[in-house]
């Protein structure tokens, strides 16, 4: 093992002994300064993780957090070097985690807080103009096969969990004694302008938007949200993604623009 | 392309005044505030992200100042070699921005898959020597421009090296022409923590490649003999012996582009722009 393999081993797991090469000008014992090192490594990369995941670090209090991140560190090596991206693995972690196991929703909170973080940074685009959307709803011929292109930024999360409540409750947009885990929400998570948004939306429209994301034509999408609530009401849902900005593409059956 | 001290294109740019660190927590500030400070410095990887706020700010407030990145991730002084997508990476965001300075640091923060996320020490050797001359021949070829190597902050030294770090360095620089980001707070830091003279250390660096300083706050601990043990921390306030070795710097040197660090704690923008201003009356004394 050459010496930074070594270095980085005794870095990461507290338990080895330190490189038997270190130094010190005074004697004094180079575990105590080496000490400083793997303080910095977890305590930088863990700090990373509590600002990323505020939530669900709230839902299991601070020492249990922080001891999960550490394993996390431990046992995924990160390769990004881009702290932004620490915690993109985080919430496959916490769902396989055996000490988090009675928090089943835990996860997709998670989840949840990654994907904010990924629309918060996400690649800029414009909002289709009006006029051009007008006109390819006027046709109702060519209605069924449109294709939309939702915002670089959206991102939908299905969970079986009352996630998008869970995450509210933090917000202080509804009290957590109100809120049922077991119910199963769906969010879509996007930056409209700067700001990071995470709408509730019913489960039909989550089927909608899951569909849209895919590639489906409107006709399609809209048929595998009626499949799962006959109230999927296409109109009122289309405005609110106007309404939102997040249509950015228009286009007939070919994606040709 | 090796690029060599005869290139034409100077170290930096930027002005012989201070700046700061821009933080995400202050871009708003500085668009509507605009405040009268002579640089700010990013660190790069915060910025390795497709769009959004961090770009949206960025190139507005790129738009009124001169602006240093300062990368914190390429890992110079890994045993292994360099990351080409963060090379890239690198060169993306200097192509956009166009900054008056690129610095790194010399250090190493990866191992095999794993990011580390430490500015870790390196033994003083031949073969360190070879290995991180190498690694900055390739990156100023890749980024086609010369850059800035930091001296470390450092809580350890090897028993295997061979050379101290001011002619390890001084050698870095004669191999690759790079210039030196002096960073005075770590000078001060490593120097109490391995008994060295301060002021001897500034000397022995080569002062003519200085192309930038950075200043910042340390955090004070003790070893395990209880003598003081110094942490680079970047949370707190220039302590006073760094402004006294500081304005010994600018004695040797000239007037040189000064950071003001904060990384932790970040306080109001008001701080760090009074903080700046002890650097500028001290820069203002150093002469034209």
């Amino acid at each position: 093992m050459s010496d930074q393999a070594h270095f980085a081993r005794a870095l990461l797991y507290a338990e080895l002994d330190v490189p038997a090469e270190l130094c010190t000008w005074n004697q004094s014992d180079p575990a105590v300064r080496f000490a400083v090192y793997r303080n910095n490594v977890v305590v930088s990369r863990t700090d990373a993780l509590a600002d990323t995941f505020p939530v669900t670090q709230a839902l299991v209090g601070k020492e249990f957090f922080r001891a999960m991140a550490r394993v996390f560190l431990q046992a995924n090596p990160v390769k990004t070097r881009v702290l932004t991206w620490l915690g993109a693995r985080f919430a496959d972690f916490v769902e396989a985690f055996p000490p988090a196991c009675t928090l089943p929703y835990l996860a997709d909170v998670a989840r949840l807080e990654m994907l904010r973080v990924c629309a918060y940074h996400a690649a800029d685009a414009q909002p289709i103009a009006l006029q051009t959307l007008g006109q390819a709803l006027a046709d109702p011929d060519a209605l069924s096969d449109l294709k939309l292109t939702l915002h670089p930024s959206a991102h939908l999360l299905q969970s079986p969990h009352a996630v998008w409540s869970l995450w509210a409750a933090h917000q202080d947009l509804l009290s957590i004694e109100t809120v049922d885990p077991e119910l199963a929400q769906t969010v879509l998570v996007f930056r409209r302008n700067l700001d990071v948004e995470v709408l509730n939306v019913s489960l039909a429209e989550g089927h909608f938007l899951m569909q849209l994301m895919a590639g489906a034509g409107l006709a399609l999408a809209a048929d595998a949200a009626v499949e799962h609530d006959q109230r999927f009401d296409l109109g009122a849902f289309m405005a609110t993604l106007i309404r939102l900005q997040l249509i950015t593409r228009i286009s007939n059956g070919d994606m040709t623009p | 392309m090796k690029l060599t001290k005869s290139d034409a294109a100077p170290l930096t740019t930027l002005p012989l005044r201070a700046g700061i660190g821009l933080k995400s927590g202050h871009f708003q500030d500085v668009l509507d505030s605009q405040p009268d400070i002579g640089f700010f410095e990013v660190h790069a990887e915060n910025f390795m992200v497709a769009g959004g706020p961090f770009h949206h700010y960025l190139t507005r407030i790129r738009e009124n100042y001169p602006l240093s990145i300062h990368g914190v991730a390429l890992s110079i002084g890994a045993d292994a070699p360099l990351d080409i997508a963060h090379l890239n990476a690198l060169k993306l965001l200097l192509d956009r921005y166009q900054p008056e300075s690129f610095s790194e640091h010399l250090a190493w923060s990866t191992h095999g898959d794993t990011y580390l996320n430490d500015l870790l020490p390196l033994p003083y050797t031949d073969a360190t020597l070879q290995r991180v001359c190498e690694h900055i021949d390739q990156t100023q070829t890749h980024l086609q421009r010369r850059m800035l190597l930091e001296n470390p902050a450092t809580y350890v030294e090897f028993a295997a090296s061979t050379m101290d770090e001011a002619t390890f360095i001084t050698e870095v620089l004669r191999r690759t022409g790079c210039g030196l980001l002096l960073d005075v707070n770590n000078v001060y830091v490593s120097s109490v923590n391995h008994h060295r003279d301060a002021q001897a250390t500034i000397r022995a660096l080569p002062l003519q490649q200085v192309g930038e300083i950075h200043l910042a706050g340390f955090a004070e601990q003790v070893d395990g003999a209880g003598d003081r043990l110094l942490i680079d921390s970047h949370g707190s306030p220039v302590a006073t012996a760094v402004w006294d070795l500081y304005a010994f710097t600018l004695g040797l040197t000239g007037p040189v582009a000064t950071l003001l660090e904060r990384d932790n704690d970040v306080p109001p923008i008001a701080v760090l722009l009074a903080e700046a201003a002890i650097a500028e009356r001290l820069l203002a004394r150093a002469g034209p």
